[in-house]
C-alpha cells in the first residue's frame, strides 16, 4: 500500500474524530464534511470513480449543507448546555469492543480475497446493470426519495395557529 | 497487509468513531452525524469486498449507490424531525426529551 | 486544407513535443503540468478581460462611458484594479474565526479550477479524459456551497450569515434544474463525458450543425441551463446574496484586500467554468455552425462561443432588475423543476418518434405546451397594469 494511502486514511479517521468530539457544532459539521471528501477519497483510490463523485455531490453538496442549515435553525439550544457527552464510562468501553470486533474480523486468516481486483463498470455498463438487473430496487428508490421528500417538508412546516 | 484488510481496517475504525459518536453526544443533531458517518464505512466495506472479493459482479458498487441516496432521504427525515423536537421542547439535547417515559 | 488541421492541432503537438524533450520519468508529470498550466494562464487573463468589459459594457448601457481613464479608452483599468487589490490591508475582525475566514476564499476558487479539467476546448484538447466526467464537473460544484457558508459564518457578522444563507439556498433550489437540464443531452448522446457529447454533435446536414440548440429540447434545455447558471455564480438578476444595494456585499462584507479579490475572481471562474459545459452541451463544443466554417480552428470557434456568452451575461446583468428572494425560489422550484422535467419527456419524444419530420413538431408541442401551461399556473395570480413613464418622454 502506498504511503499516500495511509495519509488519506490518516486524514479521514481524524476527521471523523473532530467530527464527533468537537464542543462546536459547525466545526463538528465541517469535520464531518471533511471525513466524507476522505471517503471519496478513498473510493478514488479503489478506482470506483462513478460512486466516489456521487458521494461528493449527495453528501458533501447536500447533507452536509442540510446538517449545517438544521445547526443554525436550532442554535438557542446551545448557549445553555453544561455538557457536551453524557458519561463516557460506559461508551468508551462500548466503542473500543466494537472497534475490536470488526477489527478482529476484518484481519481473520479466513477472509479469502482474490488476487485480480474487479474493474470498474464503465457508464454505459452501469446503466444498463440499473435498467435491466436493478429496475426494481431503482423504482423503489425513486418512490422513497419522493416520499421522504414530502414527508421532511410537511413536518418541517411552520404550525398555523388553530383558528378559533 | 493486504489491500482488502487495509480497507476494512479503515472502514472498522470509522464504524467505532460514528458508533461513539452516536452514544457520546447528547445534541440530537450529533447524534445524526454518527449515523452518517456508520453508514459512510459501511458504504466503505461494500466497496472494498467489490473490488478485492471473490464474487465478480457488480452488485456492491450498485448497491453504494443506492445507499447513499437512502441515507441522503434518511438525513432528511431525520433532521425535519430534529428541528420539530426543537420546536416543541425548545432543545435539541435528547436526554431531555423523556415525555414518553414510563 | 492540412494547414488548418495542423493550425487546428499546433497545441496539441507542441505540448507532445515538448514532453518528448523531458527524461522518461519526468514525463507524466511534464504532460499534466503542461495541461494546467495554460488553464492557470489563460482563465485570469480572461477573468482581467471581462471585468473591464463588463464595467464599459454596463456603461453603455446605462447611458455613460465605463472607465476610460487608465489606459486608451481604460483598457489598462485591470492592472489598476489588480494593483490596488493587492496593495488593500486585509482586515480580519476581532471576533472571526480565525482558520475559517482565512480558508473560506481558498475553498471557493478551488472547486471553480477543478471545473475547467473535464471541458474541451478543441479538437483532442481536454484535460482530463474521463468517464463520468460531467458527474465530476457537478461535484464539484458542490463544494463552492460550502465555502460560501464558511465565509458568511466565519464573518460573525448577522447579515453576513445572512446573506450566506440567501445565497446557499439559491444554489440548492437552481443545481436541480442546472442537472436536470443537463440530463436530456446525457440521454440523447449516450455519454456521460464531454468529449463523446461534442462528437454526438459533430454531423453536418445541409451545411448546418446537428447542435442541441438547434433541437426543440435542446432550445428549452439550453434557456434553462442558462438561467440556471446565472443563479449558480450569483450573476444579476439572481445576485440578491451579494446585492450591492441592500445587503452590501452578502457574505463576503467582512472580507478586504487579497481574500475578496479571490472571491471576485472564484466567482468569475465559476461562470466562465459553467459557461463552457453550456457551450459543450447544447452550443457544440468546438464545432463550428455551418461545414463550410469549418476551416477555423477548434479552439478559436470555443473561446468566441465563450465570450458571446460572457456579452451576453453582461447584456443581461445591465437589462434586468434584481429577482426578490421569494419570486427567485418560486421561479426555481414551481417553473424550472417542471419545466426541465418536460423538456426530458420532449426528448424523449424526439428519440422514440419514427417519422423524422414529425418528431420536430411533438417535440416542440410538448416543450411550447408545457411553457404555456406552467406560465399561466405561476401569473394567474398577477395582474399587470399598463406601465406609465413619469420621467422618460
Amino acid at each position: 500500500m502506498p504511503a499516500s494511502f495511509y495519509i488519506l486514511a490518516l486524514f479521514t479517521i481524524m476527521s471523523a474524530f473532530c467530527a464527533m468530539s468537537l464542543r462546536n457544532l459547525v466545526h463538528c459539521a465541517l469535520c464531518l464534511a471533511l471525513a466524507f471528501l476522505g471517503i471519496a477519497g478513498l473510493f478514488l483510490y479503489l478506482n470506483a470513480g462513478f460512486v466516489a463523485f456521487a458521494q461528493i455531490l449527495v453528501y458533501v453538496g447536500a447533507v452536509a449543507i442540510l446538517i449545517v442549515f438544521a445547526i443554525l435553525l436550532t442554535r438557542n439550544a446551545e448557549k445553555n448546555e453544561a455538557k457536551a457527552t453524557s458519561s463516557l464510562f460506559f461508551s468508551i468501553p462500548l466503542t473500543v469492543a466494537i472497534a475490536a470486533i470488526l477489527l478482529n474480523a476484518g484481519f481473520s486468516t479466513s477472509l479469502r480475497s482474490s488476487a485480480t481486483a474487479a474493474t470498474a463498470p464503465s457508464v454505459r455498463e452501469l446503466g444498463t446493470l440499473l435498467m435491466t438487473s436493478y429496475v426494481v430496487p431503482l423504482e423503489i428508490i425513486g418512490v422513497l426519495l419522493t416520499v421522504a421528500l414530502l414527508g421532511a417538508i410537511v413536518l418541517a412546516l411552520p404550525e398555523r395557529p388553530e383558528a378559533t | 497487509m493486504s489491500p482488502l484488510q487495509a480497507y476494512l481496517g479503515v472502514s472498522a475504525i470509522l464504524f467505532a468513531i460514528g458508533f461513539g459518536g452516536v452514544v457520546t453526544r447528547r445534541n440530537a443533531i450529533v447524534v445524526l452525524m454518527g449515523i452518517e458517518l456508520m453508514l459512510n464505512a459501511a458504504n466503505l466495506n461494500f466497496i472494498a469486498f467489490w473490488k478485492f472479493g471473490i464474487t465478480n459482479n457488480a452488485a456492491g458498487y450498485v448497491f453504494v449507490l443506492f445507499s447513499i441516496a437512502i441515507a441522503a432521504a434518511e438525513s432528511a427525515v431525520g433532521l425535519a424531525l430534529v428541528i420539530l423536537i426543537y420546536r416543541h421542547y425548545k432543545t435539541t439535547n435528547i436526554d431531555e426529551t423523556t415525555r414518553l417515559h414510563g | 486544407m492540412i494547414v488548418f488541421q495542423q493550425i487546428d492541432q499546433v497545441f496539441v503537438t507542441a505540448k507532445h513535443y515538448a514532453v518528448e524533450l523531458a527524461p522518461i520519468e519526468w514525463q507524466s508529470i511534464i504532460s499534466v503540468l503542461l495541461s494546467i498550466i495554460p488553464i492557470l494562464a489563460v482563465f485570469p487573463l480572461l477573468f482581467a478581460i471581462t471585468t473591464i468589459l463588463e464595467r464599459k459594457g454596463l456603461g453603455r448601457i446605462q447611458n455613460r462611458y465605463g472607465p476610460n481613464r487608465v489606459g486608451p479608452y481604460g483598457a489598462l483599468q485591470p492592472v489598476a484594479d489588480g494593483l490596488k487589490t493587492l496593495f488593500k490591508e486585509s482586515v480580519q475582525p476581532r471576533a472571526a474565526e480565525k482558520v475559517l475566514f482565512f480558508l473560506a476564499p481558498v475553498i471557493l476558487v478551488i472547486p471553480a479550477l477543478l471545473a475547467y479539467s473535464v471541458i474541451p476546448y478543441g479538437r483532442n484538447m481536454v484535460p482530463l479524459e474521463m468517464d463520468a466526467a460531467l458527474l465530476f464537473f457537478f461535484a464539484v460544484g458542490a463544494g463552492t456551497e460550502l465555502a460560501v457558508f464558511m465565509a458568511g459564518w466565519a464573518s460573525r457578522n448577522k447579515y453576513s450569515l445572512l446573506g450566506a444563507m440567501r445565497a446557499i439556498a439559491q444554489m440548492l433550489s437552481y443545481e436541480i434544474p442546472l442537472i436536470l437540464s443537463a440530463v436530456p443531452v446525457v440521454m440523447l448522446s449516450g455519454t456521460l463525458s464531454p468529449t463523446g457529447i461534442v462528437a454526438a454533435q459533430d454531423n453536418y446536414t445541409a451545411t448546418i450543425a446537428h447542435w442541441n440548440l438547434f433541437k426543440p429540447w435542446g432550445f428549452a434545455g439550453f434557456i434553462l441551463f442558462l438561467i440556471a447558471a446565472s443563479a449558480e455564480s450569483n450573476r444579476s438578476p439572481f445576485d440578491l446574496p451579494e446585492g450591492e444595494s441592500e445587503i452590501i456585499a452578502g457574505y463576503y462584507i467582512e472580507y478586504s484586500g487579497f481574500k475578496f479579490a479571490l472571491f471576485f475572481l472564484g466567482e468569475y471562474l465559476g461562470l466562465f467554468a459553467i459557461c463552457g459545459l453550456g457551450i459543450t452541451l447544447f452550443l457544440g463544443g468546438y464545432t463550428a455552425p455551418f461545414s463550410f466554417l469549418n476551416w477555423i480552428p477548434s479552439w478559436l470557434w470555443f473561446f468566441g462561443k465563450l465570450f458571446a456568452l460572457i456579452c451576453f451575461f453582461i447584456w443581461v446583468r445591465g437589462t434586468m432588475p434584481r429577482v426578490r428572494m421569494d419570486q427567485l425560489m418560486n421561479f426555481a422550484w414551481k417553473f424550472m423543476l417542471p419545466m426541465a422535467l418536460i423538456n426530458i419527456l420532449a426528448a424523449a419524444a424526439w428519440r422514440f418518434v419514427p417519422m423524422p419530420g414529425f418528431r420536430w413538431i411533438v417535440s416542440a408541442l410538448i416543450v411550447v405546451s408545457g411553457y404555456l401551461l406552467l406560465g399561466q399556473g405561476l401569473t394567474h395570480k398577477a395582474h399587470y397594469i399598463k406601465r406609465t413613464y413619469k420621467f422618460a418622454t
